[in-house]
């Protein structure tokens, strides 16, 4: 069994409301065992109530793959990079290290790197993954390119993240503004987004502290 | 009598709450349910449709019901986790009675053996004090049958005129501001219309943490090119990104609505046909908000003059729109005025009663639309029938089989029961599915009032923090362990399906309430042997009433995914039909039981009211003593006073414990850090809690969550005043002042963070 080429993940961190209901949903999946392999950033609480729920992105060239020295971490053909596997991981941290989106986790107890697995179990039988079956803001949506060109005209997938000088491409896409200054952009430089002011933000601070 | 141990520790020990984890059964993959039983969340007013997984007679899980339309299978983390509140370790397994003896306050007792204790206190407690000694507490999450149910026990067997009900806290302000404008109480339309809003006006409303789903609907319209007006005192999740953030000065949104529609005047930005083919008594609004000029508008409201200038261009314009409102301006002792000053907005716009063009108020409990609609009202009877009207009393008279002047008249609202508690007026009481001592503004009083009470019987699946003043606690039982129906949000009546038995002597709820009838040897009404025959008769006691229920039955309601009252089993030539609901309101040409063809509002005209709607201040305002507003609300990983959501492990790790927001300029003024211990006062409590320093709250106001009890409860603070009309208490305004803790709170360190 394997992901329905059709059907893909997405994420719209506009969307979301830090409700966790992801996070939450996630630990109820049949194979999670109760943990979970997701988890949700809060940006800067103290000036704003943006989250990002951050599940694995799961790469083309796997990074977390790409660093095991144990070859602990498989993706499969259908494109989703696998929680490690167990008899090989040691436990060493590199791939949380390397992860450039922050993903994998090391779960100290079960001596385990564990992370997102798209909710294999259900995702390569055609079903919606927890976080994405639950989200209520639908930052996390589940499903096929027509469905999401239809309901989300204002935005536009993407698949190309650049940290630094590496390029990755990514099962999951995010959705960006459909364009940008005129034109429809095809990458997300990651490094240049790390501005600690952006515009948006100080709008809102004047708002509330009476500034006219 | 009802004083709870003084030493709360053995009472924590013995009833929690305790936190209850994914149980060994569910971690485990390989164990497969028995079965899927579609039913609802057992929280909020949205009703999320959930497939509950049950194996050996325990709810394990959830699976997502992606068919059920309005939630497709979307949940917030309370619906997520709302399945480790059965087989909890708290859970009250048997009848207890109160025990001095003992260090918990309580001890076991057979169910028949409380049942019969409980009938001769309330025989001994009417026969020395009369009936009305006997007052009544019932709730909004219970289901439509068992509200029902509550109402006629009051009436027909206790013959007491009171009985209440908590939705007195959530959805009074916006039925009675609904009934004066439309003559009808119900969202106008489904949540389907607010995708096809160009513009999405929220006043007063957390949607993101207080109505989560309801976020996916906004953020469709936003997809489809509409703006988003949020009017709140702080930058919730959903205002992030909002268009156009109004941060009004608690208290002050009538000011706000005025100021709009006078704006809209001046400008010409209303709908004068639909104003005069549609509405009554505009001139006079129009005259009364003549004064509202935005100078004045924004020295009131606190919001800057031109945010209420782009916000009335915006809403004046606009072709459609969606306007939506919750708590936040309805906890007011003006809410209903606050209420029908939106409604006067919305009217004069015209944009109402047509796809895209709605006005909805957002539903609190699961069933606070329909346990508001069919008599635990102080003042109703089923129906949205009036208790004080002499043809809507004969007509119930004859459905209950008693005889008309046998009918107790009209009751008190909640709080004031506490009032007549304390002045003794009130001597027995029987709570259902309401923790008052958690959720009343000014709880001390409450505290103090209970202990006045000679016999107190609460019935409860836990032991909730006003229970531990009962002197008989019955075992009640869980939203899963019963079947009935609840109206949602939209208006649409839904069923909720039985998952589970009840455990040990735990018995249902409408059975508890009708043992007790049969052992005060008062049964003539109360034989029920199912819901169904309960619903049965509550749809021909609404039959021909505003909220008319005659049409739906179980099936249909599984057939269509819920069905919007009013439902009607007849047409108006009294031919029977087959009614499929009414999902949309005040469409022009519609018929309804009031207007009977004038038109489409709820009255002999068909026609609408504006109402003038004059601003006043809070009840209590600040001054150099008290200069802060506080206001209350919800987190979204908690629910009302926490009885249920405290209890589970994964909620309560997500927002451990309540914490006072405030904005840094303050902190910086009072020398306060985030994270720091302060204490806020106001002049009926005081409350110390750590401080939570964000620039998402207005400068001049704190908020602090209201689902802890004790020493850590908000309602210690806020005021009892309450709105003339619907007796709603403001909890979203009163006066404090903060300072830095000397010292950490008593309870620090000691009691779990879910306790108190």
């Amino acid at each position: 069994m394997s992901v329905p080429s059709h059907l893909n993940f997405y994420i719209d961190p506009s969307r979301c409301i830090g409700c966790q209901a992801c996070v939450q949903a996630c630990t109820e999946c049949d194979t999670h065992k109760g943990i979970s392999m997701i988890h949700l950033e809060t940006v800067d609480r103290a000036h704003s109530t943006q989250t990002i729920p951050v599940v694995c992105m799961h790469c083309d060239s796997p990074t977390c793959a790409e660093v095991c020295p144990a070859d602990a971490i498989k993706r499969t053909p259908d494109g989703v990079v696998q929680s490690a596997r167990k008899p090989r991981c040691i436990a060493c941290n590199n791939c949380v290290l390397a992860c450039p989106f922050g993903v994998p986790k090391m779960k100290v107890e079960f001596e385990l790197m564990m992370k997102c697995d798209m909710c294999y179990d259900r995702s390569s039988v055609g079903l919606k993954p927890m976080c994405a079956s639950v989200c209520p803001s639908q930052a996390l949506f589940f499903g096929t390119r027509e469905e999401i060109e239809a309901a989300r005209p204002q935005s536009a997938p993407i698949d190309r993240f650049q940290f630094g000088n590496q390029t990755i491409t990514t099962k999951v896409k995010m959705m960006g503004p459909r364009s940008v200054s005129g034109q429809r952009p095809e990458h997300l430089d990651v490094t240049a987004a790390l501005d600690p002011n952006p515009p948006a933000r100080s709008i809102s601070l004047g708002v509330l502290n009476g500034s006219h | 009598m009802s004083n709870p141990p003084s030493n709360l520790l053995p009472i924590l020990d013995r009833f929690g709450p305790h936190l209850n984890r994914a149980s060994p059964v569910r971690l485990a993959t390989d164990a497969e349910p028995d079965r899927l039983v579609k039913t609802h969340c057992c929280f909020c007013g949205q009703q999320c449709g959930i497939q509950l997984k049950v194996k050996d007679n325990v709810v394990t899980g959830f699976e997502p019901w992606y068919d059920f339309p309005f939630n497709r299978g979307m949940l917030c983390p309370k619906g997520v986790k709302r399945y480790l509140q059965g087989a909890h370790p708290d859970r009250l397994l048997t009848a207890f009675k109160r025990d001095t003896s003992v260090p918990e306050g309580f001890s076991p007792m057979g169910y028949q053996e409380a049942i019969t204790r409980v009938a001769s206190e309330i025989a001994r407690i009417q026969k020395t004090y009369g009936n009305s000694a006997m007052g009544v507490l019932s709730g909004a999450s219970l289901t439509v049958e068992k509200a029902y149910l509550m109402g006629k026990f009051a009436r027909v067997c206790l013959k007491t005129p009171y009985i209440d009900y908590n939705g007195r806290l959530c959805m009074v302000s916006a039925g009675a501001g609904n009934k004066k404008a439309f003559g009808i109480d119900r969202a106008a339309n489904p949540w389907s219309d607010i995708p096809k809003a160009e513009l999405i006006w929220i006043s007063g409303a957390n949607v993101a943490e207080c109505a989560p789903i309801t976020t996916e609907y906004v953020w469709q319209a936003r997809e489809n090119g509409a703006r988003i007006i949020v009017v709140d005192p702080r930058i919730t999740p959903l205002a992030r990104t909002c268009d156009l953030f109004l941060p009004v000065k608690p208290g002050r949104d009538i000011a706000l609505f005025n100021g709009v529609l006078h704006l809209m005047i001046e400008k010409g930005w209303i709908d004068r046909p639909f104003i005069e083919q549609f509405t009554v008594g505009f001139d006079k609004v129009a005259e009364h908000v003549a004064s509202w000029n935005p100078t004045k508008t924004a020295e009131v409201t606190g919001i800057p003059e031109r945010l209420i200038r782009q916000a009335a261009e915006w809403w004046g314009t606009a072709k459609s729109s969606f306007l939506m409102h919750a708590r936040g301006i309805e906890h007011h002792s003006h809410g209903v005025q606050n209420v029908l000053g939106s409604i006067n907005m919305v009217l004069a716009s015209g944009r109402i009663g047509r796809e895209g063009c709605g006005y909805g108020t957002i539903t609190g409990q699961a069933n606070g639309q329909g346990g508001r609609e069919h008599g635990q009202k102080c003042d109703q009877l089923p129906g949205w029938r009036d208790i004080s009207n002499p043809v809507d009393r004969a007509h119930i008279a004859k459905i209950w089989g008693i005889a008309e002047p046998d009918m107790p008249g009209p009751g008190v609202d909640c709080y004031e029961m506490f009032r007549k508690i304390d002045k003794g007026e009130i001597k027995g009481l029987i709570s259902l599915c309401f923790n008052p001592i958690v959720s009343l503004p000014d709880n001390n009083f409450i505290a103090r009032a209970l202990g006045k009470l000679e016999f107190y019987v609460a019935i409860d699946f836990f032991m909730n923090e006003t229970a531990r003043h009962a002197d008989i606690v019955l075992p009640g039982s869980l939203q899963e362990e019963d079947e009935g129906v609840v109206t949602q949000i939209e208006g649409k009546v839904i069923k909720i399906n039985k998952a589970v038995d009840c455990p040990g002597d735990a018995k249902q709820d409408w059975r508890i309430v009708q043992d007790i009838a049969a052992a005060l040897d008062r049964p003539k009404g109360f034989t029920f042997t199912e819901p169904r025959a309960i619903f049965d008769e509550l749809r021909v006691a609404s039959k021909g009433g505003v909220a008319d229920y005659s049409g739906i039955t179980y099936e249909k309601i599984e057939q269509q995914y819920g069905v919007c009252w009013p439902c009607y089993s007849e047409d108006p030539s009294g031919k029977p039909i087959d009614h499929a609901g009414t999902p949309r309101l005040f469409e022009p040409g519609s018929w309804n039981v009031v207007a009977k063809g004038a038109g489409p509002f709820y009255f002999p005209d068909g026609k609408a009211r504006f109402n003038v709607a004059p601003y006043t201040p809070p009840a209590e305002d600040v001054d150099a003593e008290y200069p802060l507003m506080l206001t209350t609300g919800r987190v979204i990983s908690q629910f009302l006073s926490g009885t249920q959501t405290r209890r589970i492990g994964p909620l309560v790790d997500q927002y451990p414990e309540p914490r006072i927001e405030m904005h840094p300029q303050l902190a910086e003024r009072m020398g306060i850090k985030d994270g720091d211990w302060v204490t806020a006062e106001s002049r009926r409590g005081d409350c110390t809690l750590q401080a939570m320093v964000v620039t998402t709250i207005r400068p001049d106001t704190i908020f602090i969550p209201y689902h802890w009890p004790g020493r850590k409860s908000a309602n210690q603070l806020t005021i009892s005043a309450q709105d003339p009309i619907s007796k709603i208490p403001e909890y979203k305004v009163c006066a404090v002042r903060i300072r830095k803790a000397d010292r950490p709170p008593e309870w620090a360190g000691k009691l779990e963070p879910q306790q108190g």
